[in-house]
């Protein structure tokens, strides 16, 4: 029996980890999703950015050194970087100042767009980070190291012969410890209310006193957060290069599945995807030529929808003419 | 006053339903038609018809085709990589498993085949609907991709995997192949894109198009006053996905020659041409060969330009040219929805009136 089979568990385990992963990139489209309703294309591309960037305030890199040596400057550093949390704190102050860039200029204008508009907004938002995270850190495959453990865990080597990697166990507690931070935040602080009631009720919001350009502000830069954090565990895994992007498109089945509105349904869902796509892969995947890990999410994600378009927490859709 | 009619003069449905309102745009279109029909072919080279004149006829179809799905539909798809992937496998397996095929019918088999798949992909849209049905495409996106990497039978067990056109003619000229001259493909494609322009004009200011707009407009409202949302979305699926699939068929076969799952048809290609109908206009004939037009021409714009005269490395360029687009997307839905194409429409009803506007 496939139980009995000493691989299914460690299987199980690398993919219940990897589905922390996912649910990490899926968390930050959640969080914007349920804020302003946009549906964020970009999370995948500012995981990215923000992971280049702190990648740049780390060895110490000149932004845009490139195009500096277009006017003859052929500097790309400067002295040294700045020590690992210093250069985090500096990465989450330019997410911040990204979310307000992003607010004003493509957000504001948009006020009242069908969501379709929107999320076709977030595709252009996307390949502009694309270029600009490119133009101002070099294309080239960075290493990205802030001191986590790394390496086959030996404790758990040792009493069940299972092969995990450390930094999967931290990633997954990092995904824990944020999780439970994001629910504190948005059940017990005036803010999360307030962010809550917007989420609930544009008009209804605004008509209380909230702001909702602050709110959509405040709500992109945690996104941020959540990205640098997705940035730092991908980027430390695989080194930060443009297919970091990609995983946005990892989180989206997850998404599907847990349903676009409900944090503990983007957790759920990564997990099931995550070990899920592991299973499959590893006991369907040979039988039809392997590398299935690139549709299975999406192709379980569309027959789940079938049956219940919400996804599995999501608010029932009801329409109206 | 000037170019237009001064009101509106209409006696007649016909008249109403007229593709060109007025004489002289009749005549600009034929003339130009004539001109690109008859003229261009003899001055064509190679470079031109390879970077400028097959990608954008080829493009056009392929954005006409999504513009019937998302544009007049409303259904938004990224799966157009998946699906011009389908038509260029089935044009490779026709043309090598038939031989003596002619390549008109070869295209067009191609493009059935597509439609079938895309309307076996399209079933979940009538359960699921906006960002949902967006991402759910992205799934024929990456499991066609993959399918045309791992079933050995589509590309022929060839050791590379890679497909190669053979040569094939139209009519007695060859337009597939390495013996090809530049004016045959020129004249196949610019042929077809008229035939598919013309198709979709008529397609979509009949019974069929209106119930697409219906849904599109508000789908519940529709289904009420009697659309029957399954054939309207299947349809608008078939159409476009036939039309996605003749471009791709085209993309592989005369355009390219050679082509490669992964490279050729990745997500890009989706969203390239979800880029076209959006710069170009969103619902609009003329604005998805606008938009088409308009993404061709610019990467070799910015490498003539920045690369060529200003001697910036191309890495530069290349990236400058993303943020460009990515920031011109962003523009046109802020300042125009309608995309370029509303631009055209404005400057329609001020030349109405000009030069007394009141």
């Amino acid at each position: 029996m496939f139980f009995l089979d000493p691989f299914f568990y460690e299987i199980l385990i690398s993919g219940l980890l990897a589905g922390v992963m996912y649910a990490l990139v899926a968390l930050g489209f959640v969080l914007i999703f349920k804020a302003s309703g946009i549906f964020n294309f970009a999370q995948g591309v500012l995981a990215l950015f923000a992971a280049l960037t702190l990648v740049g305030f780390q060895t110490g890199q000149i932004p845009f050194a490139h195009l500096l040596s277009l006017f003859g400057l052929h500097a790309t550093h400067w002295g040294a970087g700045f020590p690992t949390i210093v250069a985090l704190l500096f990465s989450l102050g330019v997410m911040v100042l990204l979310a307000w860039l992003i607010v004003q200029i493509v957000l504001k204008p948009l006020v009242n767009q069908e969501g379709i508009i929107l999320f076709m907004a977030t595709i252009g938002l996307a390949y502009v980070l694309e270029g600009v995270g490119d133009l101002m850190w070099g294309a080239n495959v960075k290493e990205l190291n802030i001191g986590l453990p790394e390496g086959p865990s030996e404790i758990i080597l040792d009493a069940t012969d299972m092969f995990i990697d450390k930094l999967e166990i931290s990633a997954a507690i990092v995904a824990i410890v944020l999780v439970v931070s994001l629910t504190l935040f948005s059940q017990y602080t005036k803010m999360g209310r307030a962010l809550r009631a917007v989420a609930d009720d544009h008009q209804a919001a605004l008509s209380v006193g909230i702001s909702l350009e602050t709110i959509w502000w405040i709500v992109w830069s945690v996104s941020g957060l959540v990205a640098l954090v997705a940035g730092v565990m991908w980027g430390a895994k695989s080194g930060v290069q443009f297919s970091l992007s990609l995983i946005a498109l990892k989180a989206l089945p997850v998404l599907m599945l847990g349903g676009f509105t409900s944090i503990p349904g983007a957790i759920v869902g990564g997990l099931i995807i995550g070990v899920g796509e592991k299973l499959f892969e590893f006991y369907i995947g040979p039988l039809i030529g392997g590398a299935t890990e690139n549709w299975f999410a999406y192709m379980l994600a569309l027959l789940f929808l079938l049956f219940r378009p919400q996804g599995l927490f999501g608010e029932k859709i009801i329409e109206r003419v | 006053m000037f170019y237009r009619e001064a009101g509106d003069f209409k006696t007649s449905y016909q008249s109403d339903q007229a593709t060109f309102t007025l004489r002289l745009d009749k005549i600009l279109f034929w003339g130009l038609m004539a001109i690109a029909t008859f003229v261009v072919p003899f001055f064509v080279t190679e470079y031109w018809e390879k970077s400028v004149f097959l990608p954008f006829f080829i493009y056009s179809i392929a954005a006409l085709g999504l513009n019937i799905l998302t544009g007049y539909c409303g259904q938004v798809s990224l799966g157009t990589g998946g699906f011009m992937a389908v038509g260029a496998y089935a044009s490779f397996k026709l043309m090598t498993g038939i031989p003596n095929l002619d390549m008109f019918l070869v295209i067009m088999l191609a493009g059935l085949v597509t439609a079938l798949v895309g309307v076996l992909f399209g079933l979940p849209s009538l359960r699921i609907k906006g960002f949902y049905l967006a991402v759910a495409t992205l799934a024929s996106q990456f499991f066609l991709v993959w399918l045309f990497n791992k079933w050995e039978w589509s590309y022929n067990y060839s050791p590379t995997g890679q497909i190669n056109a053979p040569t094939r003619d139209f009519l007695g000229i060859d337009v597939t192949g390495p013996t090809t001259a530049p004016w045959a493909t020129y004249l196949f494609c610019l042929g077809l894109l008229f035939i598919f322009a013309w198709i979709t004009r008529n397609l979509v200011r009949g019974h069929i198009g209106r119930s697409w707009m219906a849904i599109r407009d508000m789908d519940i409202a529709a289904e009420i006053i009697g659309v029957n949302p399954l054939v309207a979305k299947l349809s608008a699926f078939a159409v476009s996905s036939f039309f996605i699939g003749v471009a791709g068929a085209l993309y592989f076969s005369v355009w390219l020659g050679a082509a490669e799952p992964t490279e050729a048809f990745a997500i890009d290609k989706s969203f390239d041409v979800l880029f076209m109908i959006i710069i170009g206009g969103l619902g609009s004939i003329l604005g998805s060969m606008i938009g088409a037009a308009f993404i061709i021409l610019l990467p070799i714009f910015f490498k003539n330009v920045l690369v060529g005269y200003c001697g910036i490395p191309t890495d530069i360029a290349e990236f400058t040219q993303i943020v460009f687009i990515g920031a011109l997307i962003i523009f046109f839905l802020i300042k125009e929805p309608h995309g370029i194409v509303a631009y055209w429409r404005t400057l329609k009803e001020k030349l109405r009136l000009w030069p007394f506007p009141y």
